[in-house]
């Protein structure tokens, strides 16, 4: 276990009647990507401020890489990288201009500014357009660019708003690559506030989901799976010449299930983890023999939605449409 | 106080600002017109002051206030219309430079770079409020001043060669100028920003912290209407008391809208 870098404790922020965070309890710990989940307006974004010194809480504390934001934020802020929501650039300047200006401001040294500005803007891939105003480039262009500053001064932790909103395909994945570079390589850590699921899923050790200011769930997206999905898909694999049988001592015993597409295989749906031996039990006292159990792995979008109490669009659904 | 970052900010704003022609237009314009055009206009139509009419201009002069018409004893009307003209009445028009380039380049760097959503990520720069405030304080000044430096060389030009061909002697630079362009100008340029502070806490965009923050060249009307209509006249004494009052004035302003830059302000109001 290492040292957490990131601890809030009871933390919030409320905006004259707006409740946009509250009693944030939060340990993140060094080189972990952490993700942050949440429908819009949750309090992701004003959590990020928070933890960067630059909004004050109105109850709470937090400490981050050891120091309180809001006594040593310039110090903690030199070691901080932050990704906007909004690239935020300077549109009338050119890319490289983007660049330098802000590593002065983050105190690169000053003999490496100009190697680290050109490995960036090689690195992301934006040497060519250097020296054109970043109000023309693309919107991937543009992101690319606002990642290339957040990283000017090797920060320690990475607080990425949103990255891949946007973005096609192949510009989201650059950035998931960049994403798990800067932690596997550097071993910086990654707080990363995103309502894509499987780029959380893909990417993080560990997510909180965030409701209306509130944290409702914390943990790793496997971990979250289990505890919090209750209606999951089961494969068991029977026989081709038991499927009737075993469909219906199953039913017998109050279970829904239907046969795969597949021969000698049952789907048993809606099923929570605990229930899986004794619909094994049902199979073995009908006599029916079993080759294999194989509960499907709930994604962290089927999380998401037994925390709003909603139905996931079924995955097996899809299956049977292609 | 962490110089290269206050230097960074300046460079930011002022590559910016240049790009903004509501900025950059009226900051050539009114330069332009007022120490280049009017001088060439009393050169070279000297029948322009003169066809205002002898009478009418006799009149005029009898109105200015009487320290200022000793200033003007022994000379022809002509010559002392152009005398009160380039020296006295283009006094409190020349603090309207120092005081609408800072005013102007304010509006966009404190309300523009809200309105271009640039500003969230400088305050997550490892710089102080204090830092950000003196590169957004630093990069309307600088400009304001050394502007009405180079508008007064120039106008000490333009000037005096029309001082030459009526008068026969050249009028500037004087000691009431130096004193106006070194000692009131940059408080003018004071006034111009710290106004434009206080309006950027409300003001949405640029152009409305334009116009709204125009309004602080009126002080300068009233000065102007004073001396034409005998009330006072700009002599060094006033020209010392009217700096003072408004370094002042800039001070007290600066303390408010300091109270307000703090980070997180800033971004709860974005
Ligand atoms: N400066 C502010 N003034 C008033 N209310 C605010 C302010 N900033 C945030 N809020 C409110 O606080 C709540 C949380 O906002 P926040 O921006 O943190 O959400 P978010 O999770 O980042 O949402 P999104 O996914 O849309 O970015 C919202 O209800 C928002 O309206
Ligand atoms: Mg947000």
């Amino acid at each position: 276990m290492t040292d957490p870098v990131i601890v809030a404790s009871d933390l919030g922020r409320r905006f004259g009647e707006t409740v946009a965070v509250s009693q944030l309890e939060l340990t993140v710990q060094a080189g972990e990507v952490f993700g942050f989940l949440g429908h819009n307006g949750a309090g992701k974004t004003t959590t990020i401020r928070m933890l960067n010194g630059i909004l004050t809480p109105t109850t709470g504390s937090a400490r981050v890489l050891g120091l309180d934001p809001m006594v040593d934020g310039t110090q903690l802020r030199s070691r901080t990288g932050v990704l906007t929501e909004t690239p935020s650039l300077d549109e009338r300047l050119t890319g490289r201009d983007n660049l330098t200006i802000y590593a002065d401001l983050y105190r690169v040294p000053k003999d490496e500014v100009q190697a680290r500005v050109d490995e960036l803007l090689t690195g992301f891939d934006l040497i060519d357009r250097a020296d054109d105003k970043a109000g023309g480039y693309s919107k991937g262009m543009k992101q690319r660019l606002a990642l290339a500053r957040t990283l000017l001064h090797k920060p320690e932790i990475l607080f990425l708003d949103e990255p891949t909103s946007g973005l096609d395909p192949v510009a989201a994945r650059q950035v998931h690559e960049m994403i798990l570079q800067t932690t596997r390589q550097q071993g910086h850590t990654v707080f990363l506030c995103t309502h894509n699921l499987v780029e959380a899923q893909r990417l993080c050790d560990r997510v909180g989901v965030m409701e209306h200011g509130k944290l409702v769930a914390l943990g790793s997206p496997r971990d979250l799976a289990r505890q919090l999905v209750t209606n999951l898909t089961v494969d068991f694999e029977v026989d081709a010449s038991s499927v009737p049988g075993a469909l219906q001592a199953l039913t017998a015993g109050g279970v829904t299930a239907s046969a795969g597409q597949q021969a000698g295989t049952i789907l048993v749906s809606g099923a929570a983890r605990e229930q899986i031996p004794d619909q094994v039990s049902l199979l073995v006292n009908a006599g029916i023999r079993i080759y294999g159990v194989t509960p499907q792995e709930p994604t962290l979008e089927d999380v998401y939605f037994a925390l709003h109490g909603e139905e996931p669009v079924q995955h097996n659904q899809a299956e049977v449409i292609q | 106080m962490n110089w290269r970052a206050i230097q960074a900010l300046m460079r930011k704003d002022l590559k910016v600002v240049v790009q903004n022609k509501g900025v950059i237009v009226p900051i050539i314009l009114l330069p332009l017109i007022l120490f280049i055009v009017i001088p060439a206009l009393v050169l070279f139509i000297p029948s322009a002051t003169a066809s205002a009419n002898s009478t009418d201009l006799a009149q005029l002069l009898a109105m200015v206030a009487p320290g200022l018409r000793d200033q003007l004893v022994g000379l022809t009307p002509d010559q002392a219309g152009v005398v009160f003209f380039l020296v006295y009445m283009m006094a409190p028009l020349f603090l309207i430079v120092p005081l609408m380039v800072s005013n102007v380049i304010a509006a966009d760097s404190f309300v523009g770079e809200r309105e271009r959503k640039t500003l969230e990520a400088l305050l997550y720069t490892p710089t102080t409020d204090g830092e950000l405030l003196a590169g957004k304080i630093l990069s309307a000044l600088v400009p304001a001043v050394v502007v009405s430096l180079v508008g007064y060389l120039i106008y000490t030009v333009t000037a005096d060669l029309a001082a030459a061909q009526i008068i026969g002697r050249a009028l500037f630079p004087n000691p009431l100028w130096n004193v106006l362009v070194l000692w009131v100008a940059p408080a003018a340029a004071g006034l111009g920003l710290t106004s434009m502070m206080l309006v950027s806490v409300r003001a949405k965009t640029f152009q409305d912290a334009y116009q709204t923050g125009s309004l602080v060249v009126l002080p300068i009307v009233l000065l102007l209407i004073g001396q034409i209509t005998g009330v006072l006249y700009f002599n060094i004494w006033l020209t010392l008391a009217l700096g003072l009052v408004l370094w002042i004035i800039d001070a007290v302003l600066l303390f408010y809208g300091r109270r307000t830059f703090h980070r997180s302000e800033l971004i709860a109001r974005l």
